[in-house]
């Protein structure tokens, strides 16, 4: 297919033919693509060092209140303060740091779901494969958005007040994130579990797994030694695009105020905070573009991280991952 | 065909009572009632006659039942929040609102993304391709929830030229569906680009040139048809997001749609009004993938027979 890929330019009919990106960059060589996610990578390490050390640098503390309110930004407060004469920038950090927290144990616990739903259907097969993907199909129709504000209006009330009386006021706190984390990712696993279930039916047709089987292995074992282990990359790819989409399903939810509660920031309340001041007498322009500003770099190198991953470990996903869009 | 029909509308029937199960059986669940003391402090006796009006003491499967006879002939039961209302008043005003946004946002998505994905795929590979890929890195990384304040303030506070919030005239509903369909506009864009590259490449577009058709002609006559096909399977989804989007930008804005009236109807706890409008939102994403699974079918033979 790349011998093909690096004629095609020469070869096509008319000027106005254009070949996909892909195809370009893989007749390009390797080592670019190589280069992409490595990059994408260390410009996430160096976001999250920020996000880590900036307000211990800068001396700054995200809850510490002054009368300095809607700063504008200086030396002292980069990005000024907010309506409670807060530094921005600390609460953006911690905001962010929020935010990438719950995408990642969010996309935890959609990897343990999709992995286990995909990998049990996909070896079971026959028809308990054909009813947990129709499973599949149905929640793929909903709006999985919907689910969680049912979750959260239904279900908060009693788990908060479960929390707080194991753990009393940290308990309570830490209840929205949880919310976030097990709703969210309770809702992304469907295409973990699609693209699990196909490799998993591919491999079980394999002779080392009837090999395997023949030397007494049990189901438990073949599973979780044998065919998991080489989805692994397949399975690392889609662990880092659900990241941004987790990410953004945080914001989306904290914006509208059903997500992180005050006292605690994420980037999506944050937002919001900034959106609440807009009025003709003084608008605050780094309420919005701090914490916008944020988001969008964070969901964009994030993006890059996974899609440089996917052409890097998953190149059969290349040609048919964008067709199914 | 008309039986393929009939068997997925019987289908639909056995998930929408399960959503609704699942939708009022997890609102059950949830702590309080109605018409609890430090809700609507009443007498005893009074609260006695409403929960007995309301059916509150029967059984889940007794209420459930009740609930569900309701829905068959339009009664989804009142608003706890906006007490002289039902939730089907509230939903029916709210419905015109979203579907007039949602409608416009389409429309958007679809004029701007289809143009700017066949100029991308057609056009030069160099600004071609640099255009699809800022768009659809727009579309990717801006959220509807930054782009929009942005946009209120710059065009609506700063310049003036639009108003800023609320439902009234078309002016109104300008950066409402700038804010929602910029992001589809993208999708779009990418889908047909795609589609475009793709079919360029095969062998008929080859004959047709061959054969002499000029290259207007071949692009959208021969061409485009073909490369729509992804499109239509997004359009599906595309709707969906456009429901769910509308969350944000009617919440942003102050529309009185189902959007700000799900947000709403979350912060206030009101019960009723939640499952309604998951009934909805789910009965409306069903109808829509199969009128979707239809269209497709009837472009594609091949999905047809399978």
């Amino acid at each position: 297919m790349r011998d093909e890929a690096r004629k095609d330019p020469g070869q096509g009919p008319a000027p106005a033919i254009d070949l996909p990106e892909r195809r370009r960059r893989a007749a390009g060589g390797m080592g670019w693509i190589h280069r992409r996610w490595v990059r994408a990578g260390l410009v996430l390490m160096g976001l999250i060092a920020a996000i880590l050390l900036l307000p211990a640098l800068l001396r700054v503390q995200p809850d510490q209140l002054s009368d300095n309110q809607w700063a504008s930004p200086s030396w002292d407060h980069w990005l000024g303060t907010d309506a409670n004469g807060r530094d921005l920038l600390a609460r953006v950090c911690d905001g962010a740091r929020v935010s990438l927290v719950v995408g990642l144990a969010g996309s935890l616990v959609s990897l343990v779901i999709g992995v286990s739903w995909g990998a049990v259907a996909g070896y079971v097969g026959g028809r308990w494969d054909g009813v947990m993907m129709r499973v599949v199909d149905v929640l793929y129709s909903m709006p999985s958005i919907l689910f969680i504000i049912v979750l959260v209006t239904a279900v908060q009330g009693p788990v908060v007040g479960f929390l707080e009386s194991v753990a009393g006021r940290r308990g309570a706190e830490a209840a929205p994130v949880l919310f976030l984390v097990v709703g969210l990712g309770g809702v992304s696993w469907l295409t973990m579990a699609r693209i699990v279930r196909g490799q998993v039916l591919s491999l079980r047709q394999r002779p080392f797994m009837e090999a395997t089987r023949a030397l007494g292995a049990g189901h438990a074992r073949l599973i979780l030694r044998h065919l998991l282990p080489n989805t692994m990359g397949v399975i690392l790819v889609y662990l880092t695009l659900t990241i941004p989409a987790i990410v953004l399903g945080e914001s989306f939810l904290s914006f509208l105020g059903l997500g992180v509660q005050p006292p605690q920031a994420s980037l999506g309340s944050l937002l919001a905070d900034g959106a609440s001041q807009i009025n003709p007498v003084r608008t605050s322009w780094t309420a919005l573009a701090g914490p916008g500003g944020a988001l969008v770099t964070l969901l964009m190198v994030l993006g890059f991280l996974g899609d440089g991953l996917r052409d890097a470990l998953d190149p059969r996903q290349r040609k048919s991952g964008h067709s199914e869009g | 065909m008309i039986r393929h029909c009939i068997l997925r509308m019987m289908a639909m029937i056995p998930l929408l009572g399960l959503i609704s199960l699942l939708a009022f059986g997890l609102v059950r669940m949830a702590p309080g009632g109605p018409f609890d003391q430090n809700r609507a402090p009443v007498s005893p006796e009074i609260e006695r006659a409403l929960r007995d009006r309301y059916h509150l003491d029967d059984s889940f499967a007794a209420q459930y039942l009740r609930f569900l006879k309701g829905c068959l002939v339009g009664d989804l039961g009142p608003s706890l929040k906006y007490r002289n209302h039902t939730v089907v008043e509230i939903l029916a005003a709210g419905i015109p609102v979203s579907a007039v946004l949602g409608g416009l946002s389409f429309v958007f998505a679809l004029g701007v993304g289809i143009p700017l994905g066949f100029l991308a795929a057609v056009g030069r590979r160099a600004w071609g391709d640099w255009l699809a890929g800022t768009l659809s890195l727009l579309a990717v990384c801006v959220p509807s929830f930054v782009a929009g304040p942005l946009l209120v303030l710059v065009f609506g506070v700063r310049l003036g030229w639009f108003p800023v919030a609320l439902w009234g005239g078309v002016d109104h509903l300008v950066l409402p569906v700038i804010t929602l369909g910029t992001y589809f506009a993208g999708r779009v864009a990418r889908l047909v680009r795609e589609g475009m590259t793709e079919t360029l490449r095969q062998e008929f577009v080859r004959t047709a040139r061959a054969k002499g058709v000029g290259e207007m002609s071949v692009l959208l006559r021969h061409a485009f048809p073909l490369a729509s096909i992804p499109l239509l399977t997004y359009a599906g989804p595309l709707l969906a997001d456009l429901l769910t989007g509308s969350f944000v930008v009617e919440n942003l804005f102050q529309l009185p749609g189902i959007g700000t009236m799900t947000v709403n109807g979350a912060l206030n706890r009101d019960y009723p009004l939640i499952v309604g409008l998951v009934l909805l939102y789910a009965t409306l994403l069903l109808v829509l993938n199969f009128l979707v699974d239809l269209v497709h079918a009837w472009l594609d033979p091949r999905v047809r027979h399978a």
